[in-house]
């Protein structure tokens, strides 16, 4: 065995020793249920032998029995026989269990791992691994926790077989020594042939997959661009290399299949051979020659079991190891005891703001005062770091460095919970939950459904949601399906806004929304009864004539601020991004005027 | 719209007769593996038949103990045992070389049949759907082969086993086998009940999967709204359901088994006692009794895995019905290949004449449009969402062919274009610019497969976008993330239209290309555009109406049907739709007010 093999099987074991601790009884009632099982065939072997010995022969003898011999004979193999019964299902029921209570209680453990772990830990981990953590790896992980007990039966059944068959003769049980380890390596030697190339093909296959998601999905480029021919020799040479994986993993199986079945009826064979030798010198009666025999067709397959657990251990550790990263990491955001100010709208301030993503600095130095009450908007091209000034604005992620003041405090010096009380934020991509519209507005919030119509209607989604089948109690579907982009985002503004919030941040949350719409939203917002302080990061020109001042940011710094008007004036970059349209206009106007003249 | 994908109705010989057809290598060597399988399951025989001779002719015999003929027994039967073990390797390795060929065949003839589906079709089927019927579908036959040469012996061993049997003993023979009937009644049943149990089981493992999802994909949201215990509660519920339908399932598992287990305890202990009581009456040996138990335990496995087997393989041929259904869906838009027309190279013309195009089971989409488009055209396609532009868009590069009237490209009607050449003239570049997972680079020379990087990079100088690939840290390499996710929707269509031009077509059709790019790089673009394809036609399907300003011609769409059409000035001076479309789009921009 290599190391790399050794410290598998280590760490294996590991998993297999948490597995344990987490579910010892159950864990229990299974490996007693092993036992039974285990003991079951050499107890059926050793009955069939008496019986051989003390019914059968001497009634064949005879030609006579009686039908008390008779009944109890078959009683006895029936009843012995029930013993397995009780141990397979037993272990099969105590392992399932096992295995479905550890898979229930990672995967609550890793969910509300995500739930807790800060908007930056969930930038660096793509949405598809986090996925198949809680899935594949927990699956994974907890796999060879289904043969164990069977593995550990099999133990119990080998060394029950050995001292049965050495009570019965030494020479004879000599055979089975030779034969159950050879079963036993050539099965530990087998999976490890197999592992590897199960693998390999398991790879294949994802890789066929891939290609073909990538492919459909991008089935109207292919078209346009006329790569059917490119594309199907992509999906050719996947295929092929798959074919010739899952024929590798079958001809591995195919081989080792059959010498596994073979080895056995060798054994019985030899048994037989020897046996006659042994029978002739009187070493063991007749009986006890079948038993041996019978006993050596009942364990040759369970024998095998012992490999299905080593078989799952290099899946399990990866599981294992893939479950710990998440459960293990760091990053919450750290909280403190203070509060905010007891009402109205919040000041904002941002002190030599700067941040980093994946070793890229996206902000720099960014210093902007927001006064209570205020309208600001933030204006900047693609790409320059809007959004990350938002998140860091509703304390999503926490400054590399800098400070967030929120009404002078440092947002990290707040109390749990104390920023989202306080604080709204509308993302880019709305997201809504599979939930009624109500529950989607609330949150989790408790209030009654007249505030959540007040909500609905300042975004002017009320009449929509007036005319879904349930009203407020209408499903949405899966991220809000029933409902266009347009009225997902309004949706998504209502649970803002009936939050009362004295600060809102709103990242480009108007987009799909109608121009007019929108300036009636955000009029309303200005004119609301609980007055908030507002930031918008925008690009149209009617969003930004709503705020009071206007900060432009280009590659992550602050250039200029103040209002739409100075701005225009004294910064060109921000001229350029906002009056691109007028730009045009003049341009198209002027080859118009050229034309014509 | 409904699916085009039908036949999966086909009867299991049915399904059978049509795989053989579209892979011919499947025949091979089937016929081999046949007889190889009934080889080995004799093979199987062997022990019991030792058991019985040895017992019987060896040791009980009436001068003791015969060693040598034991002896000869056993080396002959090892040496069966041998060929045996020899048969079933071949058999297995014959069974998975001939049917993975034919998946591999099966595969990859239906992934390129998706392909050679048309838009419209394409759009009525779920993508995941597709990815299945090509993928997993496919995989789940080659899963059951994995294990298939197991089960096809052990159904052979079924019938020899029984064979040997009867030759014993019948009446022990057929005491075994009414013990097994209504197991076999039962059986069906609760593997039904079963089937549906696990089909909960995936439906909650799905409901499990989309609530634990809501945890990642909403994470900013569920953290601004301090909404994590709420998430929380609802992915408890749903991992508890999840497990809950995972232990009903196991229960019928525990029921199936037992009933399985029970038979085979009750056969065993009543072959003893039956087998006594013929053995007294001189109908029985001794040796064949004891064979005869070696036999149940033979037939006991494949019977108790007979129905498991059969479901298996009801569930396999599904999936190969699945795959075949896709190769034989009847292709909609056909390539006329070589015996059509190739355009000839150069600025094209196109002709609209009467056509009319109603989406499969939906409503009329266009009406009698007829327009032409001179050569070196620019022309703007405007509407609001659902007038029919973005359908004259698809008619106009042949992603669906008109219910009524004709397209066609200087003077060659579309349907005799073969694809090759039309796609080597026309380009379109969609809304969405999907891109593959590899890097900017790769996917723009995707436009022009054999293009180098110098290429590339005098593609992105003409259309003016060197600052942009000048501000990416890694240039060219950098990786785009799967479906171009990485990159912003603007940037997403940088690329696209990088990788359209890149193509250099005679006719580049624009559907929305750039309304995710900021407006001051849309302008950009546009007058890079305008320059670059000087001495083309191009068709831009617009959103933004500075598009339609600056283009030779604007067609208006309204109600499927082209309402107006004329210069940008000529269209703002008289009353109508362009008027109104155009004065909504001034307030939105804001520009209404600066003039």
């Amino acid at each position: 065995m290599s190391a790399t093999d050794r410290s598998t099987l280590r760490r294996g074991m590991g998993v297999l020793s948490v597995a344990v601790r987490e579910e010892p009884w159950i864990f229990c009632a299974a490996l007693l249920a092993s036992g039974l099982y285990g003991v079951a065939p050499v107890a059926t072997s050793w009955t069939l032998g008496r019986i051989t010995e003390d019914v059968v022969l001497p009634a064949f003898d005879e030609g006579r029995t009686t039908a008390g011999a008779l009944i109890g004979a078959g009683l006895a193999i029936f009843g012995v026989a029930m013993l397995r019964v009780i141990g397979v299902i037993g272990r099969r029921v105590g392992a399932g269990i096992m295995q479905f209570r550890l898979q229930a209680t990672y995967r609550r453990k890793i969910a509300h791992r995500y739930l807790r772990l800060p908007i930056s830990w969930h930038q660096r981990h793509p949405a598809g691994q986090l996925l198949s953590n809680v899935n594949a790896d927990v699956e994974a992980a907890w796999a060879p926790v289904v043969p164990l007990p069977t593995a550990i039966g099999v133990v119990v059944m080998l060394g029950a077989a050995i001292v049965s068959m050495l009570t019965v003769d030494p020479v004879i049980a000599s055979v089975s020594l030779l034969v159950f380890p050879s079963i036993g390596l050539l099965n530990v030697f087998y999976q490890r042939k197999l592992t590897p190339l199960a693998a390999h093909a398991q790879g294949l296959r994802a890789r066929a997959s891939d290609i073909a998601h990538e492919s459909f999905d991008g089935a109207l480029v292919v078209k346009t661009l006329g790569l059917e021919e490119h594309e199907t020799s992509r999906m050719a040479d996947a295929a092929a290399r798959l074919r010739d994986a899952n024929v590798a993993v079958g001809r591995t199986r195919g081989r080792f299949d059959p010498m596994l079945d073979m080895l056995p009826n060798l054994g019985i064979l030899t048994v037989l051979a020897v046996g006659t030798l042994r029978l002739s010198a009187g070493a063991v009666t007749i009986g006890e020659l079948v038993q041996v025999s019978y006993l050596f067709t009942m364990i040759a397959f369970p024998v095998r079991a012992f490999g299905w657990v080593l078989a799952e251990l290099p899946r399990s550790t990866v599981g294992w190891s893939r479950v710990r990263h998440v459960l293990d990491a760091e990053g919450d955001l750290p909280t403190g005891e203070l509060r905010l100010s007891d009402a109205g709208p919040i000041s904002l301030d941002t002190r030599g703001v700067s941040y980093a993503y994946d070793g890229a600095t996206v902000l720099h130095d960014v210093t902007l005062a927001v006064g209570p009450g205020r309208t600001v908007a933030i204006v900047g091209p693609t790409g320059s770091g809007k959004s990350t000034l938002a998140a860091l604005m509703v304390r999503l992620v926490d400054p590399a460095e800098g400070d967030v003041l929120m009404d002078g405090v440092d947002a990290r010096e707040m109390r749990s919970g104390e920023v989202p009380s306080a604080v709204a934020f509308v993302p880019q991509e709305t997201l809504l939950f599979d939930d009624m519209v109500r529950g989607n507005v609330l949150l989790g919030l408790d209030l009654p459904d007249e505030r959540v119509w007040e909500a609905l209607e300042a975004v002017w989604v009320a009449d929509v949601v007036r005319g879904l089948p349930q009203g407020l109690d209408t499903r949405v579907g899966e991220r809000g399906a029933i409902l266009s982009g347009g009225q997902r985002q309004r949706i998504a503004l209502a649970r803002a806004l009936v939050r009362r919030p004295r600060l809102l941040v709103l990242d480009d949350a108007t987009s799909s929304i109608d121009p007019y719409v929108e300036s009636r939203i955000l009029g309303g917002l200005r004119g609301a009864r609980v007055p908030s302080t507002l930031v918008l990061v925008a690009y149209r020109q009617a969003t930004i004539a709503l705020a009071d001042h206007v900060v432009y940011v280009e590659r992550g710094r602050v250039v200029d601020s103040g209002t739409h008007d100075e701005l225009r004036a004294r910064c060109a970059g921000y001229r350029t991004l906002v009056t691109a349209y007028e730009h045009e206009e003049e341009q198209s106007a002027e080859i118009t005027d050229g034309r014509t003249a | 719209m409904s699916s085009r994908i039908t036949g999966e109705q086909r009867s299991a010989t049915a399904t059978l007769r049509r795989a053989f057809e579209v892979s011919p290598g499947l025949r091979e060597g089937l016929l081999a593996v046949a007889f190889l399988a009934l080889l080995a399951a004799a093979g199987r025989v062997v022990v019991p038949i030792a058991v019985q001779i040895t017992l019987d002719e060896g040791l009980t015999a009436d001068e003791g103990p015969r060693t040598g003929f034991v002896l000869t027994t056993v080396g002959v039967c090892a040496v069966a045992v041998l060929a045996t073990a020899w048969v079933t390797y071949r058999m297995n390795y014959r069974l998975y070389r001939s049917t993975e060929a034919g998946l591999a065949t099966l595969r990859v003839k239906a992934f390129r049949r998706v392909h050679d589906l048309s838009a419209s079709a394409l759009g009525a089927e779920r993508r995941g759907d597709l990815v299945a019927r090509v993928t997993a579908d496919v995989d789940q036959f080659s899963t059951f082969l994995q294990f298939g040469g197991m089960f096809l012996v052990s159904l052979c061993q079924l019938g020899v086993g029984s064979v040997v049997m009867f030759v014993y003993s019948w009446q022990l023979a057929l005491m075994v086998w009414v013990l097994f009937i209504p197991l076999a009644l039962v059986l069906p049943a609760l593997q039904r009940r079963l089937s549906r149990a696990y089909g909960r089981v995936r439906a909650r493992g799905g409901d499990m999967l989309a609530a634990t999802g809501e945890a990642v994909v909403g994470a900013a949201v569920i953290h601004a709204y301090n909404a994590g215990d709420l998430i929380g509660r609802r992915i408890d519920t749903a991992v508890e359901e999840h497990r809950r339908a995972q232990s009903r399932a196991q229960r019928l598992v525990a029921v199936t088994l037992s009933s399985g287990e029970v038979a085979a305890a009750l056969a065993i202990g009543g072959v003893v006692s039956l087998g006594v009581l013929l053995g007294v009456g001189g109908q029985l040996t001794a040796g064949e009794l004891v064979a005869f138990l070696f036999l149940v335990t033979l037939f006991i496995g494949p019977a108790q895995m007979s129905t498991e087997v059969l479901n298996e393989l009801q569930n396999a041929l599904a999936g190969w019905r699945r795959a075949l259904a896709v190769v034989d869906t009847p292709i909609d838009v056909a390539d006329p290949g070589p015996a059509g027309t190739a355009l000839e190279r150069g600025p094209v013309e196109v002709r609209f004449e009467d056509v009319g195009y109603a989406y499969p089971d939906g409503p009329q989409a266009l009406h009698e449009v007829s327009v032409h488009i001179e050569p070196r055209s620019r022309v703007a396609v405007v509407g609001e969402t659902g007038s029919g532009k973005s359908t004259f868009a698809k008619l106009l590069i042949r992603l669906a062919d008109p219910t009524s009237g004709r397209v066609a490209l200087g003077g060659v009607p579309l349907t005799d274009v073969p694809f090759a050449s039309l796609r080597e003239r026309v380009v379109m570049v969609p809304q969405d610019g999907f891109l593959f997972d590899t890097t900017i680079g790769e996917n723009i020379v995707y436009g022009r497969p054999g293009a180098t990087a110098d290429d590339v990079e005098r593609a992105l100088h003409e259309l003016g976008l060197e600052d942009w690939l000048a501000g990416l840290a890694r240039g060219l390499d950098t990786p785009v993330g799967q479906r171009g996710e990485a990159l912003s929707a603007g940037e997403r269509q940088l690329v696209a239209l990088a990788r359209a031009y890149l193509a250099d077509p005679d006719l580049l059709v624009l559907d929305e290309a750039t309304s995710a790019v900021d407006p001051a790089t849309e302008q950009r673009l546009q007058r890079a555009l305008e320059s670059a394809m000087r001495g083309r036609t191009a068709v831009s399907v617009a959103h933004r109406l500075s598009t339609a300003e600056a283009a030779d011609r604007v067609l208006v769409f309204d109600g499927g049907r082209i309402v107006q059409q004329g210069s940008h000035d000529e269209l703002i001076a008289q009353p109508g739709r362009y008027a109104k479309l155009y004065e909504a789009w001034m307030t939105a921009t804001g520009t209404a007010g600066t003039r």
